[in-house]
Order: structure tokens, then C-alpha cells, then sequence
């Protein structure tokens, strides 16, 4: 996929005036959003859960190398052909191979987001496959050849209708004055296209939501089950997986799991959460005939090195963009490439550089929402912060916000300078404000004040209160 | 680069950034088994230990609010008869599918003359899939069934209908134990090719955020509760 995230500002600028995008965000705050409030209400214990899943994922992290060795020996052990792939090229050809060697003509695909990371589909087809994302919203995209705008539901900045008209368009073969009202009828439609493909497809891919290390078993979190079916019904099942996935034991899984559906859809658990351990075995009447498992790094040993390592406890549970104001404005795409939301500012720049990436860590308003709710308490502001630092050090900005910035650090780190500063501007915007105390319009701030009005101070600066307070007070 | 030397490579950045020497790889090794064999329980939420009757219902409500059927039946004999009034009551056809399970297998199914049960993987022709749950989970409202030829795994998943049918005594209060019967079952740190752990039917929001049940796996879900399942 390639990255359309150096055009952040004008994708932006797009997506705002998109009155179609803006009637599917609009849903959010009642959704997702409203859905992880009541199931956090459900569970007294979830706060204090969030602590202990923090504990867990840093554990495994800083032994990383140890529980990838483990799960790697134990996976092995029960017939599961584990592959290391450095980089996005190699795991793309891993599969390919693999397919080959398979004879694989369809391939079936569960979500995966780092499928889309290292763009699969598009290295499989061209090498003459049928490929086929069995993800409602995956197969969606898929029709409309679109990449996913959320991480956990893909296709959320879409309305019913536009689903329809793609249906209408793509499904020819059925009757043109069909009834397609009711969301159920178009999940039937697809349902019935897709059954013919899992039962007769080679390959199954899916991701992997955590690898155990006890058992050598990749779990995925699914609700539809085609995630299941995926890797039940074709030949062979391979697993894609980043290494940062793995937790030592059943018991860490189920901690990580308690905070994952809260998190992402405020369900207690979803429909289906299987744990999956080498291929068909023995006596088994079904299930894939070979288990393969990619372990992919592309960059996330760099990562761990870093003052970014936090980021790797992510579980892709998608809270910190359902309660990110950016994300709410913009939407998915805007942000231009595989990982939007904060999660994406923070792990965008890491994959594609600074100087790619560099807008979306200064797409925030710190205001904190995202780690306030992020289950693993990974303190995504700082690490955005982070990033505009590196920025401003490796000099990808632009020449007239580095003088501003040049500028403000001259004053900020003056304070008698700063405080008479402030003693000329208080009064000046006290009375821009006026009555109202708002600044609608403001010089050289205009993209600023377009969207918002600037509250005004009231016409003197904290300190000229603070030292009359003092002067008056009593000792 | 072979996956070989990729593994190399990848293991010595992982050891490099986490600043570890070379030589203390076998004590961080033995360190991580030692993790891997204790299996600690962390935080249990309190309500997986609700008195019995309180959790029993508790898992229910959780499945029911999933939009599954919740039966109970009081003793293994009265399962076949739930089967087919579930089936009929849906109407569906009198058929379904079941693995070579010996407990649902000794139960008395001619009982219920009309129920055809078809035996071994689901084949997709099949209209409803029969499976016996390992055990429950009253923390959630969960189901956990191991693959084999006892409880094919397709049967959980390729017919619009699946019924599971769980001993009550078999509801346990969370997912660690359930773990820990799997562990007594097959070993520690011996799973099931797959533990499939089921708490509701096959559902998308993917449309518009709105639920819709039945995506591309069962459309009805159903859970026989059996009471004083070893009892006689």
C-alpha cells in the first residue's frame, strides 16, 4: 500500500467536507465508544485488570527473545512449520512459497492487519492467485478495492447504502430488483457468495491476536467466524503473525483477553476466541492438513531497542482511535496508511519514517483520551511527542514552523522576557475577545481560528494576579 | 535471506535491544521456563466466584444476552428429546450432526424417534451441528470444546445451527479453570488442535454498526444445560 500520509492535511481537508464519511463517524460516540463505557460499568475489576495486563505484555516483552524460542520449540514439537521473515519482502515470499508448494490456486483470507501491512493480497494475486478476505468488512473493502479505515471494524467509514450500491455493482449474477434494506440482507448475500470459497479454498491466512508459548498455539478473537472457517476448511492454514505477539502462558492470555473485547466492542468475550495448535492430527476427521507460521519482524526489534518499546504492547483493540477526536473529525483514511488513530501516529513513522509519517504524530491535541483508555496503559502522547521531537532534530519541517517553534523556545526559556511578553499580548486579546471573551479570527493562527474560537484571557496574566494575591495575603 | 538467518538475526536484534549479554541467554531461558511451568494466575474478576446457583445463572444470562437458547434438563436421558423439540421448535428438519463423543453417544437417543443423528465431520449439506462442551465458563457465558473426532471442529461452524450440550457440573467460574481441566485432560501444556472457546452466535456490526446475527458462521446457537449429568 502506498502511503498517501505525507498528504495528511489535505486528505483531511477532503474527509471533513465528505458529508457521507461524517454520517458514518457520527456513530461512533454512541457506539464503540458507549458500548466499552457500559462494559467497563460491568466489571468492577477493570481498571485495576488494566494494570495487570501492562505487567503482563511488558514482561513478555523484556523476554522476549526467551518466549519466541519457547513458543517457537513447542510449536514445532506439535507439527507447526515455523518460518522467521525480517522484513515485509521476505514474509511476502514465505507465503507465496508456501502457496506453491500447496498448489494453491484460492486462497481465503480471516483479518489481518499486518496482511495489509506487508500488502499480501496484492503479491499473491499478481502472482496468479485467487485471493479472497472472508471478513465481511474485509471483503467488503476488497469489492471496492479500499484498505481498512479501523483496525477492528474496517469498513466504519461506510453507510448501509454505499454497501448496497457495491453489492448492486459487483454481485451481477443475482436478481437486479432484489430488497437489500436491512443490514441482514446484504450479510446474507455475502454469506451465500462466500460458503462456495471457504469449502473449496487451498490456502486459509489469518492473523494471530497472541501466540502462546506453553502451548505453541496462535489464538484469534473473532465474531463472525470466518476466521474459523478460514483455517478449518482449507488445505493448509497459515498463520501470519508479528513477533511482538507472543505471551508465555494460557494464564497471561486470559488476563489480555478480558481487556480486549471490553475494549474494542464492550463485549465480555467475543463470539469466538479459538486456539489453534499444529495441523490435523491423528484420528482428526478435520482441519488443515499443514500449519505454518510466519513470524514476522519489520521493524518491531527496533522498536523494542527504542524509547518506543511501550507501543509493542499494543492488542489492536482500536479504543484509542473510537475516542480520539482527530480520528472521530477524519476518519481512517485520512491518516493515509495501514494504522490510523493514535496507535497509527505513534507506529506509522516506525514502519514508513519520520519523514513520511511525520504528520501524524502532530495530528493530536494531546488531550489524552487515548491513554486514558488504552488497555494496556501504553502512554501514546508521549510517544507522539517523541516523534515530533526526532522531527524537529532530523529537520523535515518545514522552515516557517521551525522559526515559530525556534521563536516560542527563545521566550519559553526566558521567563522575564516571557512574563513581560504575556503583560503586552493579555490586555491586547482581552480586548479582541470582547464581551464574549471569544477570538473568532485571529493574524498568522487563521487555521487555527477557522474551526474554533480562541478563548481570551481576561486581561491580566496569572502572574500579576498571583503577585497582588501575594502582596494582600497575610502572613 | 533464509528464514534460518532471519531467525538469527531477529533473536540477536531482540537480545541487542533489550541490552542482554550473549552469555546470559541459557539463565534468561531457564528464567522464562521456569515463568512458563508456574502458569501464575493473575486478577480474577469476583464474580467468576459467585455461589454456585448465582453463577450457574450468570453464565446463562451472558449466553442469552449473545442471542443464543439456553435449555436445562434434568439428566442426561432428557437430552434427545431437547434436541429435537430445540430443532423442531425452530422448525428445522429432524437432523443433526454429531462427532463419536462416547458421552453424547450413550445417551438414549432412539428415545426420540423422529431425530436422525448423522455421525462425523459437518459436511455442508448439514443443517445443524451437535457438540459436547469440555466445560462452561460463568464468567462470561462460555463454552469450551475440544477438536477431535469426538467434537469435529467444523460441526462448531459450518451449520446454520449448533448445539452444545454442557454437564452443569462442568460450568466452572473462569476461563483458568477451564484451562486447568484441558491441563488434567490432555497434560500441561498439551491443548486440543483447537479449543475453541464459544460465547454467543456468529455475529457482524460491519454493516452500518448494526448487529446483525448470523455471519458466516451459526446463524442459532442453542446450550443444553444438563443437571446431574454423572449422577445416574
Amino acid at each position: 500500500m502506498h502511503p498517501s500520509t505525507p498528504q495528511f492535511k489535505s486528505n483531511s481537508r477532503t474527509a471533513l467536507a465528505d458529508p457521507q464519511l461524517q454520517r458514518a463517524l457520527s456513530g461512533l460516540p454512541t457506539g464503540l465508544v458507549a458500548q466499552r463505557a457500559a462494559a467497563r460499568e460491568r466489571l468492577p475489576e477493570f481498571e485495576p485488570l488494566r494494570d495487570v495486563g501492562r505487567d503482563v505484555r511488558n514482561h513478555a516483552l523484556a523476554n522476549l527473545d526467551s518466549y519466541l524460542e519457547a513458543y517457537e520449540a513447542k510449536a514445532k514439537s506439535e507439527g507447526a512449520q515455523v518460518h522467521w521473515a525480517s522484513t515485509a519482502a521476505e514474509a511476502r515470499a514465505i507465503i507465496l512459497d508456501i502457496c506453491r508448494q500447496a498448489d494453491a490456486r484460492l486462497v481465503t483470507k480471516g483479518k489481518s492487519m499486518i496482511s495489509e501491512e506487508i500488502a499480501l493480497n496484492a503479491h499473491l494475486i499478481e502472482a496468479g492467485l485467487e485471493v479472497v478476505e472472508t471478513d465481511l468488512g474485509e471483503y467488503i473493502l476488497q469489492i471496492r478495492d479500499e484498505a481498512p479505515s479501523h483496525i477492528v471494524a474496517p469498513v466504519i467509514h461506510l453507510t448501509q447504502d454505499q454497501v448496497e450500491a457495491d453489492f448492486r455493482r459487483v454481485h451481477t449474477g443475482l436478481a437486479p430488483d432484489r430488497v437489500l434494506e436491512h443490514p441482514a440482507q446484504l450479510v446474507d448475500e455475502a454469506r451465500t457468495l462466500l460458503r462456495d470459497k471457504f469449502i473449496s479454498a487451498d490456502v486459509g491466512i489469518t492473523g494471530a491476536n497472541f501466540l502462546i508459548a506453553e502451548t505453541g498455539s496462535s489464538i484469534i478473537v473473532t465474531n463472525e467466524g470466518n476466521g474459523d472457517l478460514t483455517q478449518s476448511l482449507a488445505k493448509v492454514h497459515v498463520v501470519l503473525a508479528s513477533i511482538d505477539k507472543v505471551l508465555p502462558t494460557l494464564e497471561d492470555a486470559a488476563t489480555v483477553l478480558r481487556l480486549l473485547a471490553r475494549s474494542a466492542t464492550g463485549q465480555e468475550i467475543t463470539s469466538y476466541t479459538t486456539f489453534s495448535t499444529g495441523p490435523r492430527r491423528a484420528g482428526d476427521p478435520d482441519g488443515p492438513k499443514a500449519y505454518h507460521v510466519v513470524l514476522l519482524d519489520n521493524g518491531r526489534s527496533e522498536l523494542l531497542a527504542g524509547p518506543l518499546r511501550e507501543v509493542l504492547r499494543c492488542i489492536r483493540c482500536a479504543a484509542c482511535m473510537n475516542h480520539c477526536p482527530v480520528y472521530n473529525a477524519v476518519g481512517g483514511h485520512a491518516y493515509g496508511w495501514v494504522y490510523p488513530g493514535p496507535i497509527g501516529a505513534v507506529m506509522t513513522p516506525a514502519l514508513i519514517g519520520i519523514k513520511k509519517g511525520g504528520n501524524l504524530p502532530n495530528a493530536s491535541t494531546f488531550c489524552g483520551r487515548c491513554e486514558a483508555v488504552c488497555p494496556m496503559k501504553i502512554p501514546l502522547p508521549k510517544l507522539m511527542r517523541h516523534w515530533r521531537e526526532v522531527e524537529f532534530e532530523t529537520g523535515d519541517l518545514p522552515a516557517m514552523y521551525r522559526r515559530s517553534l525556534k521563536a516560542w523556545a527563545f521566550l519559553a526559556r526566558r521567563p522575564r522576557l516571557y512574563h513581560l511578553a504575556n503583560r503586552f499580548a493579555a490586555p491586547i486579546l482581552a480586548t479582541l475577545g470582547g464581551s464574549k471573551r471569544h477570538i473568532r479570527k485571529l493574524p498568522f493562527v487563521g487555521a487555527w481560528t477557522r474551526h474554533r474560537d480562541l478563548a481570551a484571557p481576561q486581561g491580566r496574566t496569572f502572574q500579576q494576579l498571583w503577585a497582588e494575591a501575594q502582596k494582600g495575603a497575610p502572613r | 535471506m533464509t528464514s534460518n538467518a532471519a531467525r538469527e538475526r531477529i533473536l540477536a536484534k531482540i537480545r541487542g535491544g533489550l541490552g542482554h549479554a550473549d552469555d546470559s541467554a541459557d539463565e534468561r531461558r531457564e528464567a522464562a521456563r521456569g515463568y512458563i511451568t508456574a502458569h501464575d494466575r493473575h486478577l480474577i474478576p469476583a464474580r467468576a466466584s459467585l455461589p454456585r446457583p448465582e453463577l450457574i445463572a450468570q453464565f446463562k444470562g451472558f449466553l442469552e444476552g449473545q442471542a443464543a437458547t439456553v435449555v436445562v434438563v434434568e439428566g442426561p436421558s432428557a437430552v434427545p428429546g431437547a434436541v429435537a423439540r430445540y430443532l423442531a421448535d425452530s422448525k428445522l428438519p429432524p437432523r443433526i450432526r454429531s462427532g463419536v463423543d462416547p458421552w453424547l453417544a450413550a445417551l438414549p437417543w432412539s428415545e426420540a424417534a423422529s431425530l436422525v443423528v448423522l455421525k462425523g465431520p459437518a459436511d455442508p449439506a448439514d443443517t445443524a451441528g451437535l457438540s459436547h462442551a469440555q466445560a462452561g465458563i460463568g464468567e462470561t457465558g462460555t463454552l469450551v470444546l475440544a477438536s477431535g473426532a469426538d467434537n469435529p471442529v467444523t460441526l462448531t461452524f459450518l451449520p446454520e445451527t449448533h448445539v452444545i450440550v454442557v454437564a452443569e457440573d462442568d460450568i466452572v467460574g473462569c476461563m483458568e479453570d477451564a484451562f486447568d481441566l484441558v491441563r488434567a485432560r490432555f497434560g500441561t501444556g498439551q491443548l486440543p488442535r483447537t479449543l475453541n472457546l464459544v460465547s454467543g452466535a456468529s455475529r457482524t456490526a460491519d454493516i452500518g454498526g448494526r448487529i446483525v446475527i448470523g455471519a458466516h458462521g451459526p446463524r442459532r446457537l442453542a446450550v443444553v444445560i444438563v443437571r446431574d449429568a454423572r449422577g445416574t
